[in-house]
């Protein structure tokens, strides 16, 4: 039952990892491919605490802790970026 | 009963971070999507942290894992809020059926400042009340 589980949540993981993929492919704007890469960070950090309970394998969770503020630092840096002088999407 | 409530908390967790990722394909604007991702993608990350608190039952284990559902809490909305806002200024094209935009034209473009709406201006200067 609680493998079952698991191979579930895996599964579920790692089909939104795939939707997330499609999203950052797909654009159309470098904004939307931001929010997809935020979504790959948080599914990330799902992926580490299956891993972790499977495993048994606790000082995982500490990567998940630096992956959570990487990826909000990468945004902040992104937004910055688009903010200060990135180009205009509708000229 | 720990990992049935365990595995409850990570199926739980993984479908609402399915969510997440569906809405982040179906929506058809960025506003739409950072709505989707946001609060589904959170609430499915921190929904398995708190599993991963339950099945070890470790003084240790649970303060990271609470502190992992701390920083996601802190910095996602924060993160969010950054990029609707930088989005909005670069000029990413709303869905082609929203009905109102309340912001159009509020913004200056040189200093990112909000400027007040006319009407509140005008009603500001004279006491007299707008019939």
């Amino acid at each position: 039952m609680f493998e079952i589980a698991i191979i579930v949540a895996n599964v579920l993981l790692s089909i939104s990892l795939v939707l997330g993929f499609w999203r950052l492919y797909l654009g159309p704007t470098l904004p939307d491919r931001v929010v997809a890469l935020e979504l790959i960070a948080s599914l990330t950090i799902g992926f580490i605490a299956v891993y972790v309970i499977s495993s048994g394998r606790t000082p995982f969770i500490d990567v998940a802790m630096v992956l959570a503020l990487t990826a909000f630092l990468a945004a902040i840096g992104f937004a910055r970026y688009l903010e200060k002088g990135g180009h205009r999407e509708d000229d | 009963m720990i990992e049935l409530i365990t595995g409850f908390f990570l199926v739980i967790g993984a479908a609402f971070m399915m969510v997440a990722a569906l809405g982040l394909v179906r929506m058809p604007d960025l506003p739409m999507r950072l709505h989707a991702t946001t609060k589904a993608g959170v609430l499915g990350a921190g929904l398995m942290m708190v599993g991963v608190a339950v099945y070890f039952g470790d003084g240790g284990v649970t303060a990271r894992a609470v502190a992992v559902i701390g920083f996601l809490l802190l910095t996602a909305p924060v993160a969010a809020h950054a990029i609707g806002r930088a989005g909005y200024f670069v000029g990413v094209p709303l869905w082609e059926h929203t009905r109102s935009d309340e912001l159009k034209g509020r913004y200056d473009d040189k200093t990112h400042t909000l400027a007040s709406p006319p009407e509140m201006n005008e009603s500001s200067a004279d006491d007299e009340p707008r019939r």
